[in-house]
């Protein structure tokens, strides 16, 4: 095996921060090479310098055995790199093909690519049909699609981030196929992940970050996943045990639920019902797009629905508005943090004051109390240890992983009887996710009632006490979490109701 | 062919900085049109952009015309703040005056100290009213409040034409269509008070109305809903904002601001209601308002820049034989040189070559 790229002390810096610190490691030709590393180790940043995102300050990086310098993601598809976003850029009122042409420097004629789509798609076991509406299309073969498109350049280096977060455990085993089927074809893979079990199955090298610098390499097939979560995060990694379950009387109540959505794209809740004790933490799991925001938004006041199909501690309150349901202890800490749990350009300070504003007397008779809203937000920052030089910076500014630490921490710290998370570790780093999984735990054994919407189902085995799963607007029969097996989960999370037939009798 | 991008990060200071090189590149391309007219730029732009701040008798007009564009564009930035686009403002200005005049004319004879205090008030719900036609029908509707608020400016215009031909003309008048002269009427004429540079009563209101908008952007909570809509209306619904209300709220303050200062105007420099009583204060102050930033002090000095290019224009008109259609030109140009400016800080300019 030859080498195929060499980064050689690659640098760049922010106002403030030195995102990457002479990053030096080499990708062989036909590998699956991991990039792992904690939320803000500065993996994005690497992997947009090779992508020709962002221009490195310092180094040099070698393709092919000739000097690599790309201006622009375009460069760097002409020389053979391609990457897949974690979030994906695609039209949802066009189909496969039209999405496919759109992305293309010199697209082929449709019927052409329509078969090159066709084939492709079948020799790496990712069938597609090439004249669908993504619209139709679920998340898992969206993913197919942004991942054809790029195999249809012919890359010598595909760069994936964070792929299998939104896929059901059968849809990850397909992904994987197709990256082992690629890399016998000689293809690099830049894997980049959190979830060391998959780095363990998938890679054969792994190079590690951490605030910047390269701290280790190994190969994770001589590792575990405890020896790779500790040089990631450059410390013992604590494994919290589970507490002991002793519900209490029930704080929320949702009976009958049904909600008309009214985007096109989104989904209909349909006679969903379940009941949350006290100090009982509900796992809801199921993959992203099937009902997840609804849910959230009809707990959250945002979405009203009739009366008594919500009651908070007996109380009938579907009709209430988000404040009406935080004077009364029901707070949530929705999905997307940019633009919906947080305001992006506004400073972590005013950000706390968002929900905070309410219980914890923030604005009385609505003049806002300066001193006592940044009291509150040094208080989240301190005790969710988010990472940021202080509570004036812009929530935009932090990266992912500690703006969500932000996010919850500002829930959890105003007591809340009833707590609603949406997917709270999404691209979250393995300490991060570990704290804020302990805080939501700590919350409920202090009495609170916990939702915890995920589609990581390791992290709602490991917190919730019951456990159910969430397809196409339908909820599944809450049960004990004890004793499901991942297998049975996944099934289910697929939309075979088998292991849920009586839930709706 | 080019194609702009985002930039990462935009500068503070350039952000700042572009209402001056608004400023500037409009004289510099103002003046190349007035050389192209056989007129002498250098004269043109002293005239327009220095004679006004320097002359002491156009220092006292000064703040008699900015003190309208002050007011109305400080109503204006708080719902611009919120993303509500009240284009409207000339038309709550008219309704503003004629709502404030007809209570004025009503009471014409009787004495009081409290009569200009009413017809402030009642020409402050007018325009709020005016405001409001086009926050229910968005409400409601969904209706754009651009194109309605607009629309309803020449509707105002022409209840304007009808009142002064009709129950609001002088009956002493001898038939022209014009109401009698509120300034030369005591109980209905703004008190001035520092005479010398041209602050009257209206000017003092709005400096505190000013002042009472710095402190609802900055210290109120509502100020914080506003903001918080413009910038993510999807996090504002998550904090418990009603848009509904945000929309009504700030579409009122707005039309309440142009309708005071319609009866500032009345009350003051132009006296009396005729059908030339509206001269496009209100949609000047929408330039006023951005090249001040949405700011209460950038919208103070925006304000006083403007003022002066009205006050320069007529005397470019009077001295250069300029015509008057130059200035609305060289403020149009302010605003396409802010805007683009603008746009060059939050994004750069690149060369996109095409693919064979």
């Amino acid at each position: 095996m030859s080498t195929l790229l060499e980064i050689n002390g690659l640098s760049k810096s922010y106002p403030g921060v030195k995102a990457n610190d002479d990053i030096s490691f080499a990708i062989q030709e036909g590998e699956i090479h991991a990039l792992l590393g904690e939320n803000g180790a500065g993996k994005s940043t690497l992997v947009k310098m090779i992508y020709g995102l962002v221009k490195p300050d310092e180094g040099t990086m070698v393709l092919n055995g000739a000097a690599y310098t790309p201006a622009k993601p375009h460069a760097a598809r002409a020389s053979g790199v391609s990457m897949v976003f974690q979030h994906f850029s695609l039209f949802e009122a066009l189909t496969v093909a039209e999405n496919i042409t759109l992305g293309m420097d010199d697209a082929p004629n449709r019927k052409e690519l329509s078969a090159k789509i066709r084939s492709v798609s079948q020799d790496y076991g990712l069938p597609l049909d090439p004249d669908r509406l993504i619209g139709d299309m679920s998340v898992g073969e969206r993913q197919r699609v942004e991942i054809i498109r790029c195999l249809l350049q012919n890359p010598r280096l595909l760069i994936m981030d964070e792929p299998t977060s939104v896929l059901t455990p059968q849809e990850v085993d397909t992904l994987f196929g197709t990256l082992r089927k690629l890399s016998a074809d000689g293809v690099a893979i830049l894997y980049i992940s959190h979830k060391l079990d998959e780095i363990l199955a998938l890679c054969d090298h792994a190079t590690i970050l951490r605030m910047g610098k390269v701290v280790d390499t190994c190969t994770p097939k001589e590792e575990t996943a405890k020896s790779l979560a500790e040089m990631m995060i450059g410390g013992e990694l604590e494994i919290h045990a589970q507490t002991e379950f002793n519900p209490g009387a029930d704080a929320l109540v949702v009976k009958g639920l049904t909600l008309m959505s009214d985007d096109a794209f989104g989904t209909s809740l349909k006679n969903v019902n379940f009941t949350l004790r006290k100090g009982e933490v509900l796992g809801i799991g199921g993959v992203a797009g099937n009902g997840q925001d609804e849910i959230l938004a009809v707990l959250s006041g945002e979405e009203k629905v009739e009366a008594e199909m919500v009651r908070l501690n007996g109380e009938a309150v579907g009709q209430m508005g988000p404040n009406e349901r935080r004077v009364k202890g029901l707070l949530s800490a929705p999905e997307e943090r940019l633009g919906h749990a947080a305001a992006p350009a506004m400073s972590l300070s005013k950000n706390a004051f968002l929900t905070g504003r309410i219980r914890k007397k923030l604005a009385p008779g609505g003049v806002m109390k300066s001193r006592r809203t940044n009291r509150f937000a040094r208080e989240i920052i301190e005790k969710f240890d988010v990472r940021t030089p202080g509570i004036h910076v812009a929530a935009k500014a932090l990266s992912g992983g500690n703006l969500q630490k932000f996010v919850i921490g500002r829930e959890v710290l105003q007591s809340p009887q009833v707590l609603v998370v949406n997917q709270p570790t999404w691209g979250v780093d393995a300490a991060a996710a570990a704290s804020i999984r302990q805080a939501l735990r700590q919350l409920a054994a202090d009495g609170a009632a916990v939702i915890v919407i995920s589609q990581d189902l390791d992290e709602l085995m490991e917190m919730s006490d019951t456990f159910a799963v969430l397809s196409e607007g339908r909820l599944s029969k809450q049960q004990p979490s004890e004793g499901l097996t991942i297998e049975e989960i996944g099934l289910m999370m697929g939309g075979d109701l088998e292991g849920t037939h009586h839930a709706e009798a | 062919m080019l194609r702009l991008e985002q930039r990462q990060q935009s500068s503070k200071t350039m952000l700042y900085l572009t209402p001056v090189l608004a400023v500037v590149s409009t004289m510099v391309v103002g003046g190349a049109l007035f050389l192209a007219m056989g007129i002498n730029p250098f004269d043109a732009i002293y005239l327009l952009f220095i004679d006004p701040f320097i002359d002491s008798y156009n220092l006292s007009q000064l703040f008699v015309k900015a003190s309208p564009l002050i007011l109305i564009a400080m109503g204006l930035s708080i719902g611009f703040k919120a993303g509500v686009w009240n284009i409207g403002a000339e038309g709550q200005f008219v309704i503003g005056a004629l709502s404030g005049g007809a209570v004025g004319l009503a009471l014409w004879g009787s004495t009081g100290w409290w009569i200009l205090p009413l017809m402030a008030v009642a020409a402050a719900i007018g325009g709020a009213l005016w405001a409001l036609i086009p926050a229910v029908l968005k409400i409601r509707f969904n209706a754009n409040e651009i194109l309605v608020s607009l629309m309803l400016v020449y509707v105002a215009e022409n209840l304007l034409a009808q009142m002064v031909q009709g129950v609001l003309r002088n009956p002493e008048g001898m038939g022209f269509p014009e109401s009698r002269n509120l300034a030369r009427n005591d109980p209905t004429s703004l008190p001035d008070f520092f005479d010398p540079l041209g602050i009257d009563a209206g000017g003092v209101v709005m400096l505190l109305l000013l002042a009472g908008a710095f402190f609802l952007l900055q210290k109120h909570a509502l100020g914080f809903q506003i903001k918080l809509t413009g910038e993510s209306p999807r996090a504002a619904r998550f904090a418990g904002v009603k848009p509904g209300i945000i929309i009504a709220v700030t579409l009122g303050i707005s039309g309440a601001a142009a309708g005071l200062a319609g009866l500032f105007e009345l009350t003051g420099a132009a006296g009396k209601l005729t059908i030339d009583f509206p001269v496009g204060y209100g949609f000047t102050a929408i330039i006023v308002a951005f090249l001040g930033r949405l700011n209460p002090i950038g919208i103070l000095l925006a304000g006083v820049v403007l003022a002066g290019t009205y006050i320069g224009g007529e005397n470019a008109q009077f001295l250069l034989k300029l015509p008057a259609a130059a200035v609305t030109v060289f403020q149009g140009m302010m605003l396409f040189f802010l805007l683009g400016f603008e746009i060059l800080i939050n994004y750069r300019v690149i060369r996109v070559r095409r693919a064979a």
